[in-house]
């Protein structure tokens, strides 16, 4: 699967792609096809073996059931763990923060391994948090705010290697306090919307990880108004 | 008309028949005071009087209940049009799917022989335990609005117990994986090749978790069992082949693949409770408007069709519609509790198919839209008015596709 291309992993869509993951793949090839930096789109679907040379994977969110079997199917093909170990771009949304940690605690009290990507467990919490999340940058990672929808059960604790992505200023993300988490080129976040169409500037961030350079200027005017209207409506101006 | 029990309002149970009468009265009188249809206030008022009043109301009377996750609305009045070559026919138009919806129709008629009521999923377990149908039909079942309905599989195992314990006949789509775990434990199942399901939500298998694998139309599970039966219904290009083989044109005035499912689904339940094929098909396919959706209305110039899309299965098979000319659209998105407040299915739905037509986002969330639309690199305006929405285009035909209370509104501000 060697090619002058960048190639985008969507990590078993047809069950980790509850919540519009497609949409962050997308956004990630067209972003760079559009400023002419070669990109595709390599579906990784269950029961097939997770390729390890891809240089960036974008991991979704699904339902409890479709979450256990996707676990089950990266560990059985651990592609993608071996291609983190050599510094490959990865986006975890939503199951994906779960199942990139230690482990992850449902409901009824059974805890799960998880993939061990990253230093954090999940558990669940008393409410689900459903809603707008407005959220400022951590560490300066990125700038502008971060915005999205969050619709999970899950709590997340980082441990001392990951940092969170952003501070929470409306909404849950991981405890009520922060959102998501950075740990070496893997980002993970609560967030839908889905979370690259909404933050142009993650997804350039990821970019400029996979392909070594600051990715140019572009300009989308529907996005900049999505963005706004989005703040607007959780209260916070942008 | 064949001999059937007819459900004689004398008969009811005394409260029964109190709770139904004062039901009615509430239903009108909350039309009078412009409270709506009065569709469902009746039927709460003769619940909460009588909790078992669906059981009493359906007794004695030969019912067919319709599930799934698309199509509910049309193709319960497909199957009530067929099946009024029977006898009357008692039915719940647009959409109240719930029991009170369903105990206001029934009251209404009370010597209706017959009944053919849609059914919500969350709710369809408990109508089937109060109603007995002679018919169940299950259309189809995927994801719905995100953020507010159960889990596809959480819904597919409480049809699945419900399914098991109907005595009557279930018609059932076996392209469709989780209506086929469904519906294979029931003891009379009739198989419907219709041609149409989603297949995003069904990867593994519902009943062991392993990968399904498909070859042409056929797909089984690689772990257990499970796998496509062998339909006596096929859908095909236009017309059905009944269980005898014979091929029956459609000649619908609705459109779409998807309508054609329905049809054959009504016409196999139809078959179900006695009516001819020919006879159930010639009555269906008089269907041309339900509940203000394939609707044509003239304004400023325009001849814009209403169609309504929920979830992304129900897009992906509107698109396809709209595919067959290549007409302006308006697309009209709303994200209210009814619609999932979640917009991230948009990414679901196939907006690459309308490259190089004129479209205009419209709704309360155009904007959301326009961006799915910017990366699907379909060109397109904003306009948050609908109606407006349809003023901009040139004169002629336009599509509007909206979904819930986007189609809801625009279709009560064209009625004014
Ligand atoms: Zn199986």
């Amino acid at each position: 699967m060697s090619t002058n291309k960048v190639q985008i992993a969507l990590v078993l869509p047809d069950l980790l792609g509850t919540y519009g993951d497609f949409g962050n793949a997308v956004v990630l090839e067209k972003r760079m096809t559009w400023r002419g930096i070669p990109a595709e789109i390599v579906n990784i679907r269950f029961g097939e073996p997770v390729p390890e040379s891809c240089d960036i994977y974008v991991v979704g969110g699904g339902e409890d059931t479709a979450q256990t079997l996707a676990v089950r199917h990266l560990r059985d093909h651990p592609g993608m763990q071996r291609a983190a170990a050599r510094g490959a771009v990865i986006l975890g949304v939503c199951a994906g923060i779960q199942i990139f940690g230690e482990s992850f605690t449902r409901a009824d009290q059974v805890t799960h391994p998880g993939l061990g990507l990253i230093d954090s467990t999940s558990h669940a919490g008393g409410s689900r948090a459903i809603g707008e999340v407005i959220a400022t940058p951590a560490g300066g990672l990125f700038e502008g705010l971060l915005t999205g929808f969050e619709n999970h059960q899950g709590r997340t604790v980082l441990g001392p290697s990951a940092q969170p992505l952003a501070h929470v200023k409306v909404g849950t993300g991981n405890d009520g306090s922060v959102e998501g988490a950075v740990q070496g080129r893997i980002l993970c976040t609560y967030l839908h919307g889905p979370v690259l169409p909404r933050n142009p500037q993650i997804a350039d961030l990821l970019i400029e990880w996979a392909t070594g350079a600051k990715p140019g200027p572009l300009d989308l005017p529907d996005v900049t108004r999505l963005r706004t209207e989005r703040a607007k409506a959780a209260g916070v101006s942008l | 008309m064949p001999n059937t029990p007819g459900a004689d309002p004398a008969r009811l149970p005394l409260r029964t028949a109190a709770a139904v009468r004062l039901g009615n009265m509430s239903s009108k009188l909350s039309q009078k005071m412009g409270l709506g249809a009065g569709g469902m206030i009746g039927g709460r008022v003769a619940l909460r009087l009588d909790p078992q009043a669906l059981a009493h109301l359906t007794s004695g009377r030969s019912v067919a209940l319709v599930t799934g996750t698309n199509g509910k609305t049309t193709s319960t009045m497909m199957l009530s049009r067929a099946v009024s070559f029977l006898g009357e026919v008692a039915t719940n138009h647009g959409g109240a799917n719930m029991p009170d919806g369903h105990v206001t129709a029934l009251s209404k008629q009370p010597d209706a022989p017959y009944a053919v009521l849609e059914v919500d999923e969350g709710y369809f377990p408990e109508v089937v335990r109060a109603a007995s149908p002679a018919v169940a039909v299950l259309l189809n079942l995927s994801r719905d609005q995100l953020d507010r309905v159960g889990e596809v599989r959480t819904i597919e195992k409480s049809l699945r117990t419900a399914l098991a314990s109907v005595t009557g006949v279930v018609v059932a789509n076996c392209d469709d994986i989780m209506v086929t775990s469904a519906a294979r434990d029931s003891a009379n199942v009739v198989w419907v090749a219709t041609g149409t399901g989603w297949h995003n939500d069904a990867a593994s298998c519902p009943r062991c978790g392993d990968p399904i694998r498909w070859e042409g139309e056929h797909w089984f599970c690689t772990g257990c069992d499970l796998a496509r039966p062998r339909p006596q219904w096929v859908t095909g290009d236009g017309y059905l082949v009944a269980p005898n083989g014979v091929k029956v044109e459609l000649s619908l005035r609705l459109p779409g693949k998807f309508n054609q499912a329905n049809a054959v689904m009504a016409t196999a339940a139809a078959a179900a409770l006695g009516v001819p094929v020919e006879e159930a098909v010639q009555r269906l396919r008089a269907v041309s408007n339900v509940a203000g959706r394939y609707r044509t209305i003239q304004r400023s110039g325009h001849r814009a069709r209403l169609l309504l899309s929920k979830n992304p299965a129900g897009w992906s098979e509107t698109l396809t519609v709209v595919r067959e000319a290549d007409h302006p659209a308006v697309l009209v998105i709303n994200a209210h509790e009814a619609d999932g407040r979640d917009l991230s299915w948009l990414w679901d739905v196939p907006f690459e198919r309308l490259r190089g037509r004129q479209v205009i986002a419209s709704g309360e969330r155009a904007t959301d839209l326009a961006v799915r639309l910017t990366y699907a690199e379909v060109e397109h305006t904003i306009v948050p008015d609908p109606l407006l929405a349809i003023d901009a285009m040139p004169p002629g035909p336009v599509e509007v596709i909206a979904n819930y209370t986007a189609f809801r509104d625009l279709n009560a501000r064209a009625a004014q």
